[in-house]
């Protein structure tokens, strides 16, 4: 979308990174000389096969891994430290079922200790289509709606920088289409930079600006895909010709690796 | 209510079923009917209620409370630092291989006859369900939401407020409906051993007079108070843990 500028522009950048996991049989390499740059406000995809490491990059960004070597930025800034830098929506929703929605959702802030922050919760709240359901608890929600609360929970942690990891990879094929939709809305409203992991090719065209293709561990070059399509978009659009064959090609490099 | 109907008609018919052996066998010092118990606690209440009753509950209540004190203070320390549970865990479980109502009369030696013996005995029967149910509750703490709170920069303060201590309540009271049982027990054999007062040693002074009924009434009256807790610490985990109901 936009060419790589001066570094506050940059929401994420990973510059050489490498990263080992340890353990007993040995390190195993995930990240061998890894480096991208995700402008501010970009929608960025990440494909991969599954074990490819595509949550080990969520956890270096995050700063539950450190990398071996190599320097990883958020909003410009080489951080050691990145706990509680970006907000993060892990694999399964995690939420805690001793807490009703709100509390759920308003964990950040309190971890923050911020305070006078109900309007804005309530307000939140109200968008992502969670009113009357504030007092309720997590196990008396539908699949999607659990995944709202997680989706809010992750923005309230007041970052511009969000990461999903497969956020919609349990819910079903309509309720996946609704969610992608109010998910573009969303970002477009924060104005917000979101990295998105998913398995599924369609969701991805769909969302993003940009792909990244992860076709080889451990991971050297995400292979950078550009999506030809323009917003505001719509389901219908994935039926443009250019994009079902970008979609088929994206599919035959996979399937050369299996 | 209707869950504890069968139960209750099972109680009527076992009543039942005694009252009718123990007057065909008609000698109350080795088998009093149900309903002479029931006069005898009736005869005795002023006694039982007012002088033993308040005792024995005491020494429910202090040992519970010291126990309670002690093990999750205990288990808390355990699930901070893995060279306290090292060494304080196998400890823990080899105690509870001890007999400890062999090992009762020496407390008495120790403590005499006064109110800590018993105490004593509740406590050492009561701290074990307490303190494993409690690491192992402190322990079972997800480790994806413990990154979670750790990915949003929570404190390891807030970390254990916020997360491990709501994790590990649930074990925590399994536990502590297994120990309030087992502080009556406690009480009673601390009290049966070496006491001038309780209803353990009410229940004994009366075996030696051959005075069956007069064995049982305190009896009943200490699973009274079993009972009366338990569904105290059953009523206080519904309140607590409200969320598992739906
Ligand atoms: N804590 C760990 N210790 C050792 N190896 C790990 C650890 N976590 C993940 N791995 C390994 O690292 C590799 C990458 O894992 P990662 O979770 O990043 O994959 P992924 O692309 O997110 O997969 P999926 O699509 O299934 O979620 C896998 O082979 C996995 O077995
Ligand atoms: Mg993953």
């Amino acid at each position: 979308m936009k060419s790589i500028l001066d570094n506050d522009e940059q929401a994420l950048q990973f510059k050489n990174v490498y990263f080992d996991y340890e353990n007993a049989a040995g390190q195993i390499r995930i990240l061998k000389d890894v480096s991208f740059s995700i402008p501010k406000g970009e929608f960025v995809s990440i494909v991969g096969a599954s074990g490819s490491g595509k949550t080990t990059i969520f956890r270096l960004i995050v700063g539950l891994e450190q990398q071996k070597s190599g320097s990883i930025y958020v909003n410009g800034e080489e951080m050691e430290k990145r706990l509680g830098k970006v907000g993060y929506m892990p694999q399964q929703d995690l939420l805690m079922p001793w807490r009703t929605v709100r509390q759920n959702a308003f964990l950040p802030l309190e971890i923050q200790k911020q305070k006078d922050t109900d309007s804005k919760v309530d307000r939140l709240l109200g968008e992502f289509g969670l009113k009357g359901y504030e007092n309720k608890y997590p196990n008396e929600l539908s699949g999607g709606m659990r995944q709202r609360v997680s989706f809010l929970r992750a923005t309230l942690s007041g970052s511009n920088v969000l990461l999903l990891d497969e956020p919609f990879s349990a819910l079903d094929a309509m309720t996946k289409l609704f969610m992608q939709e109010w998910l573009l809305e969303q970002w477009e409203k924060q104005l917000s930079t979101i990295l998105f992991i998913t398995h599924d090719i369609s969701e991805a065209l769909f969302l993003s600006d940009r792909i990244f293709v992860i076709t080889d561990t451990p991971v050297t070059t995400l292979e950078e895909v550009k999506v030809p399509l323009k917003r505001p978009r719509w389901q219908h659009h994935l039926d443009q010709k250019k994009v079902i064959e970008l979609k088929n090609s994206l599919i035959e490099r996979f399937r050369m690796r299996v | 209510m209707r869950n504890y109907m069968y139960s209750t008609i099972l109680t009527f018919i076992l009543l039942l079923i005694w009252e009718i052996g123990a007057r065909r066998i008609n000698t109350s010092f080795i088998l009093p009917a149900p309903t002479e118990i029931g006069m005898k606690l009736w005869e005795l209440r002023e006694e039982l209620f007012l002088h033993h009753l308040p005792i024995t509950f005491s020494v429910i209540a202090i040992g519970l409370a010291i126990s309670l004190t002690l093990g999750i203070l205990l288990s808390i320390g355990m699930s901070m630092s893995k060279t306290l549970e090292q060494t304080l865990y196998p400890l823990l479980i080899t105690s509870q291989t001890i007999p400890i109502i062999a090992l009762a009369p020496i407390f008495v030696l120790w403590f005499g006859y006064s109110i800590w013996s018993k105490i004593v005995v509740t406590i050492i029967i009561t701290f074990f369900p307490i303190t494993v149910s409690t690491f192992d509750g402190l322990r079972s703490t997800n480790r994806d939401l413990k990154e979670l709170f750790q990915s949003m920069g929570a404190s390891k303060r807030q970390l254990f407020f916020k997360l491990e201590v709501p994790s590990a309540l649930s074990s925590f009271f399994s536990g502590l409906k297994v120990a309030v049982p087992m502080s009556v027990i406690g009480a009673a054999i601390g009290e049966w051993l070496g006491a001038q007062a309780g209803l353990g040693y009410f229940s004994r002074r009366m075996m030696t007079q051959f005075d069956g009924a007069g064995v049982f009434a305190p009896i009943v009256l200490l699973s009274l108070i079993g009972i009366l807790l338990f569904i105290a610490v059953v009523l206080l985990e519904k309140y607590i843990l409200n969320w598992r109901r739906i």
